[in-house]
């Protein structure tokens, strides 16, 4: 049974559609990459999810059962894009007045602040006001806020924005682990790197309607080019030219070829072996998220015009 | 509820050990008191006694002129305009050469610091004098006599009472009430100031802060809202009792410590300051409070500190929800703030001019009707009801005030959470008041 399962949202503001007939479905424990560019709709859609707008149209489906904004809230955790913080409290009292807030008696908020405070070396901040961390920091602080009542859904907006390398390692362990745990994890970005790096699965909005859903490997294998990379040992000077593939780039030691319509692998390689070249590599080349975004997105005026604040 | 609990402790918490917080509720009753020391402590220091030298060469005193409590009059010392300061005296008056009743001036010389208070003094006691004299010399009435008479005038007071709408006579003071109205209406008129003011910056701080979008995923938009407002109010609520406290004792203090006459002098020293009349009928009020214990029986204590504790919280609680929603519709911009609140601090100050006028005609039509309308009724009607109910204020015109301050502070809650939950997101566009409309009338 999926977690969470989104069907047919609508939501109007007065001057536009932000989300136009949206659904998907996420399963338990999969992290999820939410992708598109600036004014898509994202950060509506996720305001839907976590209960702070109503959809105009369109229901949304929680562990199974239709989604009640009051009760669901408490299993859902949510960092916002922007840091979230009183910037005058004591940290350690906002932690937990905030844990406290999601429905943590005052013992286990205390226990659980503790416990990832020792985690990510954050035991000396205790004290100390939100205003006195870097940017980088709040927003490590923000995402022990965002985990610590051990929701079941967590979505992540733009959580390494800010971060060190360090840190940003730090973070990216934790929602490693947390996945395995059993969380669900929404992750909404602009760094294709990264969602490549960590997500499973990936849905890409643009002017409120969805462009793209599946895995990761189904999406680069539907926008792939037929493009493999072979590594030789020195550059190939034998004879390359055959009707199998077309060259694509050269390099020093290795090449770019595209396999042509209806010729296998199995051909190229052979077209190789059979002249005696040596090879050390082989290996299809994806397309990165990179290249999809911009193909798909890059092209619409949209996305190069000024998109007014909602 | 549990949830709203929790934000009204943290509202509540977080403001109370602010240092500020500690400071304003202890400094201000002392400055109170501090103020009304140093005014005591100056006429006392300036009560040394005065030397004037008196030239009386037609002998109009009959070489006999008393001297008065801060004044020594010293007749004929042998000093004159050139050297009178210098021997020690304040002043020299020159009587007329040719008898008192000659229009010829009296004159007075004297050095820069001689009061006004103290001339006037001066001008009194001669005048008196003269009087004195007159009727020994025409009418061969002797001082005594005329002090006895003086002394039973003195004897005599005017009972005070009061003839209300419905034809009850009462007994009480118009000037104590006239007090208490002006003070219970001022101290809600700055309430609703402070804290309204405090309630919007809070809320606009966690606007910008984006706090906000973090904690309405765990309790809702109006729970947030009214753990503020709720919060807040506690908070002016705390001080507002402790400054009570306070003051009463340091007045006490002051009490005990200073005799009457001396505040008397004081009081005196006010009403010749500027603006001191203002100030006057405020501390003629006071006097009362401190000379005739019985006019404070006459007051009913109970129904006035009733009704204060009622209007105080209701429009507190009517204000701050207007408040909370100006604040949550303000981006980056302060001066988005000021332009945005005007509607609001608008009727709050025509409602402390209306009740200045009321004050003085606590039966008009325009106070009767302002202290009905939700808007103006915390500060009118507790202006106009120390001066008796059901008096000059029936109970038909209590009840309808209260019934619709009520209702008035339920509206305004329910249409500031529409505004609140709508705006506390959104960022980026400059918002108005008929923006604000719409968001209160759509459904959600």
């Amino acid at each position: 049974m999926p977690l969470l399962e989104v069907r047919h949202l609508v939501k109007q503001y007065a001057t536009q559609r932000a989300v136009d007939d949206i659904s998907f479905s996420i399963e338990p424990g999969a992290i999820f990459g939410l992708l598109g560019p600036n004014g898509a709709g994202k950060t509506t859609l996720l305001r839907m999810i976590t209960g702070i707008f109503y959809p105009d149209e369109g229901e949304i489906i929680f562990q199974g059962k239709k989604f009640k904004p009051e009760e669901d809230i408490l299993r859902i955790g949510y960092m916002p894009e922007e840091r979230g913080l009183y910037k005058k409290m004591k940290i350690g009292e906002q932690a937990i007045y905030l844990a406290q807030l999601k429905g943590l008696s005052k013992q286990m908020a205390f226990a659980k602040v503790k416990e990832w405070f020792t985690r990510l070396e954050m035991q000396t901040w205790w004290n100390k006001k939100v205003e006195d961390l870097s940017k980088g920091m709040a927003q490590k602080l923000q995402f022990v806020i965002t985990v610590l009542h051990e929701p079941k859904l967590i979505i992540l907006d733009e959580p390494f924005s800010g971060l060190d390398p360090v840190n940003a390692n730090l973070i990216k362990e934790e929602i490693y682990k947390l996945a395995k745990k059993g969380c669900t994890i929404i992750f909404s970005t602009h760094r294709m790197e990264q969602v490549e790096e960590i997500c499973d699965q990936i849905i890409l909005v643009n002017k409120g309607r969805k462009l793209l859903d599946g895995s990761l490997h189904q999406i680069k294998s539907e926008f792939k080019e037929n493009f493999f990379h072979i590594g030789f040992d020195h550059h190939p000077d034998v004879e390359t030219v055959s009707g199998v593939f077309d060259i694509v780039s050269t390099e020093e030691q290795g090449l770019v070829v595209k396999i042509n319509e209806g010729h296998t692998t199995n051909e190229v390689l052979q077209h190789f072996i059979r002249q005696g070249t040596l090879i050390k590599e082989f290996h299809e080349i994806l397309p990165s998220l990179d290249d999809i975004f911009i193909r798909l997105v890059g092209k619409t005026a949209a996305a190069r015009q000024f998109q007014p604040a909602q | 509820m549990n949830k709203t609990w929790l934000i009204i402790k943290r509202e509540y918490f977080s403001r109370v050990k602010k240092r500020t917080f500690i400071l304003s509720t202890f400094l201000t009753p002392l400055l109170f008191a501090g103020v009304i020391g140093i005014i005591v402590f100056i006429t006392i220091r300036n009560s040394d006694k005065e030397k004037i030298a008196v030239i009386d060469n037609s002998g109009v005193f009959k070489n006999k002129l008393d001297s008065l409590k801060s004044i020594k009059f010293f007749l004929n010392p042998g000093v004159d305009t050139s050297n009178f300061a210098a021997k020690g005296y304040s002043a020299i008056l020159y009587a007329p050469q040719t008898g008192a009743n000659n229009k010829q001036q009296w004159i007075l010389y004297s050095r820069k610091s001689f009061g006004v208070m103290a001339k006037k003094q001066v001008n009194e006691k001669i005048r008196k004098e003269i009087e004195n004299n007159l009727l020994l010399m025409k009418f061969q009435v002797s001082s005594a006599n005329i002090d006895s008479i003086r002394a039973i005038v003195n004897k005599i007071e005017i009972s005070p009472k009061r003839i209300g709408q419905d034809s009850r006579i009462e007994n009480g003071d118009s000037a104590l009430a006239y007090g208490i109205g002006y003070a219970a209406g001022f101290l809600i008129y700055i309430t609703l100031f402070i804290y309204g003011a405090m309630v919007m910056r809070g809320v606009m701080e966690e606007k910008t802060n984006r706090i906000a979008e973090v904690i309405v995923c765990s309790v809702r938009p109006f729970q947030l809202m009214m753990g503020k407002i709720v919060g807040i109010g506690a908070v002016g609520l705390t001080q507002f009792i402790l400054w009570i406290i306070l003051i009463t004792l340091f007045s006490s203090l002051l009490g005990a410590f200073i005799p009457a006459d001396v505040l008397l002098q004081a009081q005196q020293a006010n009403s010749a300051l500027p603006g001191g009349q203002m100030a006057m009928q405020n501390n003629e009020a006071l006097m009362q409070l401190v000379r005739t214990k019985q006019t404070l029986a006459t007051v009913n204590w109970p129904l006035i500190i009733g009704c204060f504790i009622f209007y105080f919280i209701s429009g507190y609680l009517f204000y701050a929800a207007l408040f909370a929603a100006v604040g949550s519709a303000v981006n980056e911009d302060p001066q988005d703030a000021q332009s945005l609140m005007f509607p609001i601090t608008m009727p709050i100050v025509l409602a402390i001019i209306i009740m200045i006028n009321a004050i003085t005609h606590p039966e008009s039509a325009l106070a009767t009707w302002s202290s009905i309308i939700p808007f103006f009724s915390p500060i009118v009607m507790m202006a106009r009801i120390p001066f008796g109910v059901p008096g000059t204020v029936p109970w038909w015109q209590l009840g309808l005030s209260m019934v619709l301050l009520v209702a008035g502070f339920l509206f305004t809650t329910w249409l500031s959470a529409k505004i609140y939950r709508t705006g506390i997101l959104l960022y980026g566009k400059k918002i108005t008041w008929k923006e604000m409309w719409k968001w209160a009338f759509r459904k959600s």
